[in-house]
């Protein structure tokens, strides 16, 4: 186990246009983002997503209920909290791999399968920008314009999520998980942020800080996740066995493009879970005294040098905090603690060592990580920008630089080209990513959900998926939930055999019909 | 809708899956590293220089979001 555990990245992405309607205004983004779905099912390899009307089943989604014990009253609910009612003019497709892409309010979100590692995660991640890509080149053949940019903030006061998910099991308190991953998702964007031009929710300073969203956060524990958002989130939602597991939801990351920041991100974090999990007390002592504060003070701070105060009294800078969760992880992981060993554990170190190797660079010399952390890099090219053509922090060829980086045209996007170039390192090759496209994780339901919807499709029987459940036809016409409660059943170990047993979805049905799986 | 269950039965499954890497790279030396990269990031400038001229004020104006989540 170690830093193996079921995880997985949701992205909203930035959307523009210069569409105009009949009457000449220009095309809403719920219209426009709602026309990037319908292309990648309808632009993508036969078999590689149900088609945009088909269905999600919303039967298991408990937007509303709280961690800690109590649900919220659906009349005091701010409306875009209500995510499981189906309005049919919102597109959503079920993709082969095992990934939802569909329109979240006023923009295309692509939720990645769940996988059980951070190398996985950001294969399926980089994959999420190719089928997003895709979609594009789609609709530009369509001569529809759109363009689609990984990133969290428009500059001028609005922002949109990536999510993180993380399997915890329900015996752990949520209080204390609350309590002891603030310090850490305070302090994660030193090794983890994408970087940003502008210093508050509407740019109102000029600058560059390590974070996308730490001018957004405005409460340390909370449900919302659109308005007082929390460092903390506590939707209760866990879309598997509720007695056994939490779903725990970090809205605080930002989308991110560089390899190893991606990796980092989930890598560390699910590593400071199992400490967690295995040796509280070794996170105890750092509780901050102002949480929100922190977390804007060390994102204004590229030196990284600016120190934030305990609830002790004593001072810390962001790499002293983001060393001291390291220091918990490897003195956890040294211990030969079972979830901390096995043949299950084979990234652990891997983590931690390239965690370690991040950090010390930082220390010594913070333009050295402009391979690995992805604010060095956007810091970096923005600054020799900035010495060449002698431009300040407000001028509006860096504000435009900062929004180009995420750009997810490979013709124009920073990143992208910088990727490309060599000199963003890369994890995963391509050709991987482009088998993540199409391909579900062999090891979590992901599979099953993938490969019914690549071999059978809508054509035949699949009618609509969730992430704990299938929706498929049976021969009479009548639909029946395959239920995958457990996250990691469904694996292509699992259920292969049946699948290769069955051309439809109905005579599928009828073999689990006469046996128990 | 009448209901199946899979259950997580599967042991195996869950250590299927990826290889278990070592990423950390090679060591470059960083002088030669960062001329290289500071000739890659030029060469990225002198590539949009031209477009940021012409029309960053309006991008960066014409770039507005609703918010999300």
């Amino acid at each position: 186990m170690g830093v193996r555990r079921v995880m997985g990245i949701e992205t909203e992405l930035g959307i523009t246009s210069t569409q105009l309607d009949p009457a000449g205004r220009p095309v809403t983004p719920m219209v426009l983002s709602g026309q990037v779905v319908r292309a990648y099912a309808a632009g993508a390899a036969p078999g590689a997503a149900l088609p945009s009307g088909a269905g999600w089943d919303y039967a298991d989604e408990t937007p509303l209920r709280d961690a800690r014990g109590f649900e919220m009253a659906r009349a005091l609910a701010d409306r875009s909290q209500l995510t499981d009612v189906e309005d049919p003019t919102i597109a959503t497709s079920v993709l082969s791999n095992g990934a939802r892409f569909y329109v979240d309010h006023a923009h295309p979100e692509y939720s990645s399968p769940e996988v059980t590692g951070p190398l996985a995660a950001v294969r399926y991640d980089r994959a999420g920008e190719e089928v997003a890509w895709g979609a594009v080149r789609t609709l530009a053949e369509e001569e529809l314009e759109v363009r689609l940019y990984k990133n969290n903030v428009d500059g001028k006061g609005a922002s949109y999520g990536t999510h993180e998910n993380y399997l915890v099991p329900r015996a752990v308190p949520f209080d204390r998980l609350a309590r002891l991953l603030i310090p850490f998702l305070v302090a994660r964007p030193v090794i983890a942020g994408a970087g940003r031009v502008g210093i508050g929710q509407a740019s109102e300073r000029p600058g560059f800080q390590l974070s996308q969203r730490a001018d957004y956060l405005e409460a340390e524990v909370g449900l919302e996740t659109t308005l007082r958002r929390p460092i903390v989130n506590t939707r209760d939602e866990p879309h598997a066995t509720p007695h056994l597991h939490r779903r725990l939801h970090v809205i605080v990351g930002d989308a991110t493009m560089a390899d190893v920041t991606t990796y980092l991100a989930l890598g560390s974090l699910s590593a400071v879970l199992r400490v967690v999990e295995t040796h509280p007390e070794l996170l105890e002592g750092m509780p901050l005294a102002h949480p929100v504060a922190a977390a804007q003070a060390i994102s204004h701070d590229p030196s990284l040098q600016v120190t934030v105060p305990l609830a002790d009294g004593r001072e810390m800078t962001g790499l002293d905090l983001v060393e001291a969760h390291l220091e918990a992880a490897e003195r956890a992981a040294a211990s030969g603690h079972e979830p901390w060993t096995g043949p299950e554990d084979s990234e652990t170190e891997g983590v931690l060592r390239r965690w370690r190797d991040v950090l010390d660079t930082l220390r010594r010399d913070p333009s050295q990580a402009a391979g690995q952390v992805e604010w060095v890099a956007k810091h970096q090219l923005l600054e020799r920008f900035r010495d060449r053509a002698g431009a300040g922090w407000d001028d509006p060829r860096i504000a435009a630089m900062d929004i180009q980086w995420h750009d997810l045209d490979p013709g124009r996007g920073l990143a992208r080209k910088l990727r490309a170039a060599g000199q963003l390192e890369r994890l995963v090759t391509p050709e991987e990513v482009a088998a993540a496209v199409t391909e579900p994780p062999p090891d979590t339901r992901a599979w099953f959900r993938g490969e019914a919807v690549r071999r059978y499709g809508a054509a035949g029987g699949v009618r609509a998926a969730s992430w704990d459940s299938v929706v498929l036809v049976d021969d009479r016409g009548g639909l029946r939930r395959v239920r995958m409660d457990e996250p990691t059943s469904g694996s292509r170990a699992a259920v292969a055999g049946l699948l290769d047993r069955h051309t439809s979805a109905a005579s599928l049905l009828s073999e689990l019909a006469s046996e128990d799986v | 809708m009448s209901q199946q269950h899979f259950e997580g039965r599967d042991r195996e499954s869950e250590r299927g899956g990826e290889p278990g890497p070592d990423p950390t790279p090679p060591p470059t030396a960083p002088a030669a590293q960062s001329a290289e990269r500071d000739a890659a990031l030029d060469s990225l400038l002198d590539e949009i220089d031209g477009v940021l001229e012409s029309n960053a004020t309006e991008f960066v104006h014409g770039f507005v979001q609703k918010g999300g989540e």
